[in-house]
């Protein structure tokens, strides 16, 4: 698919998708209730089946979070970047592990430092850093004197 | 973080592997829970070497945060600075000299010889057979003096810059690559002869560690794990970079989908490592190598997302920049920490014994996952 009939494909999945011009991919930005549904309608739809998720991460805008999916279809070869804008203060999301295995220790690692929460992930715990570690780090005003040294 | 051993109601017993275990490849630690010596669970433990690589790039200038790369899959260095370096040049749309790009290519396959050489040897020591760990490393260390003597490291190499590379190649780089090709090739039946022919080593791969094609998508595996289960998936083929798309190779694929496939592509892989090798070696262009480039490189307020192909798998490099002195956000698409996540999946059933067989042919390289 092109981008401007992938566009169309999710526009007509969800209207109240807004998308974004630049970068090389097709980026879609969708409010973080509607994610889930959006996302297990591309995984699902046979034109689209995005059934290859090779990235998820989070980017910390200081006013709010935006967790950043990328996802491909490897029997079409078409790509696209979903994103889904968090409040900062209590960031909380629908699981994808069920629809994409390998979310399910990516989202960890969201939650582990950026500290969102995973709605029904089946075991949301600290994954890299230890269970008694506190705040966020990839979060732009964490503070740690010991273990950070500023450049 | 340690588990007592301990056994639960329904009987099992719930033992560590690692951080310290010699097959785990470096300090990975694996709570499994066994129903005599069948496996029901495992689940690994992260962070053991963990440094927040991605926090740091945060502070540091596009030209330096590259070498903190060379620290995450030590075995793909150059490769992990061919894709920071490709990112760069992405944003700022810089146009790399055709000898730096085949000076990239072939150390890149150079790396992902050495590094399957080290694989192979691992996996027959973890298997049992200590010899080929010494043929492997006796090979391996001759691609390491070739490095050492073009980039000044043996492991950690830095070699690869926004432009081009840091350096032109030593005078006999070619002599020494062509006698290592020479000399290699003669080995690989060795391999073979040693390893792929013998029954115990197969009876110790076949049907052990099985994902099918579906799985290993959904659990986003790549590089050799994904296509021994048949998944097309080789960033060389699919988007080629440098001068890729102008190289005659095939793309390894196996479809039994176990640690015998995954034997199988790695090593066609170095088969294809080697012919792509013989068609630059005679055919480095003259001229510069590296790009002229500003002292100070900004990136374009954006979001650029590079994909290679290392050892292991597909390297993601996804940076957000807005347009300052350093990236405002860098995530490293890891290729190990997805392969990881499929090993739950695939040790489920098995024998405790046939745990290590599936590590062993999953590579894992440990500051990978980590980072």
């Amino acid at each position: 698919m092109t981008r401007e009939e992938l566009q169309a494909a999710i526009t007509n999945l969800e209207p109240q998708v807004t998308f974004e011009e630049a970068g090389e991919f097709l980026n879609a930005v969708v409010p973080s209730e509607l994610c889930r549904d959006l996302m297990q309608a591309l995984h699902n739809m046979p034109d689209l089946s995005m059934d290859y998720m090779f990235c998820l991460t989070c980017v910390d805008w200081k006013t709010h979070l935006t967790m950043v999916y990328h996802l491909e279809s490897t029997a079409h070869g078409h790509q696209v970047v979903i994103k889904s804008q968090l409040n900062r203060e209590n960031p909380e999301i629908e699981t994808l592990s069920d629809i994409w295995r390998t979310a399910e220790l990516l989202e960890r690692e969201v939650f582990d430092l950026f500290g969102v929460r995973f709605i029904h992930h089946p075991d949301l715990r600290r994954l890299l850093l230890t269970d008694e570690w506190e705040g966020w780090p990839m979060r732009k005003d964490y503070e740690d004197p010991i273990n950070m040294i500023k450049l | 973080m340690l588990q007592e051993v301990a056994k639960t109601d329904t009987g099992d017993l719930v033992i560590n592997v690692g951080p310290q275990h010699p097959s785990t490849h470096g300090v990975l630690h694996l709570v499994i829970t066994l129903n005599g010596e069948t496996i029901k669970k495992v689940e690994p433990h992260l962070g053991y070497i963990h440094r927040s690589i991605e926090k740091m790039c945060e502070s540091l200038s596009y030209r330096q945060f590259i070498y903190s790369t060379s620290r995450m899959d030590y075995l793909s260095a150059h490769i992990n600075n061919h894709g920071c370096a490709l990112a760069v040049e992405k944003g700022l749309q810089i146009e790399v000299p055709q000898r730096a790009q085949v000076i990239r290519v072939l150390m890149d396959e150079l790396t992902r010889l050495a590094s399957h050489q080290l694989w192979w040897g691992a996996l027959a020591m973890d298997v049992g057979a200590i010899t080929p760990f010494f043929h492997a490393f006796r090979e391996r260390e001759l691609i390491n003096d070739i490095m050492e003597e073009t980039c000044g490291a043996r492991l950690t190499m830095n070699y690869m810059v926004p432009g081009g590379v840091m350096f032109d190649l030593h005078p006999d780089f070619q002599k020494k690559v062509k006698d290592f090709l020479t000399l290699f090739k003669s080995k690989l039946p060795e391999y073979d002869e040693l390893v792929t022919g013998n029954i115990i080593f197969q009876n110790r791969m076949k049907n052990v560690g099985y994902i099918s094609k579906e799985d290993a998508i959904s659990y986003g595996c790549s590089g050799p794990t994904a296509r021994a289960s048949g998944v097309s998936c080789d960033i060389r083929k699919k988007y080629p970079y440098d001068i890729y798309a102008q190289l005659q190779f095939s793309e390894a694929i196996e479809t039994a989908g176990d640690c015998w496939g995954r034997y199988l592509v790695r090593m066609e892989e170095m088969r294809q490592s080697i012919s792509i090798i013989e068609q630059l070696i005679d055919n480095i262009p003259e001229g510069d190598f590296v790009a002229k480039t500003k002292a100070v490189l900004k990136l374009p307020k954006g979001e650029f997302f590079t994909r290679v192909e290392t050892a292991r798998g597909e390297l993601g490099i996804y940076i957000v920049s807005e347009g300052g002195l350093t990236p405002y956000r860098i995530k490293f698409r890891s290729p190990g920490f997805s392969n990881l996540s499929a090993l739950d999946h695939m040790a489920k059933g098995q024998k405790i014994g046939d745990l290590v067989a599936i590590m062993g042919t999953l590579d894992l390289v440990i500051p990978d996952i980590d980072r």
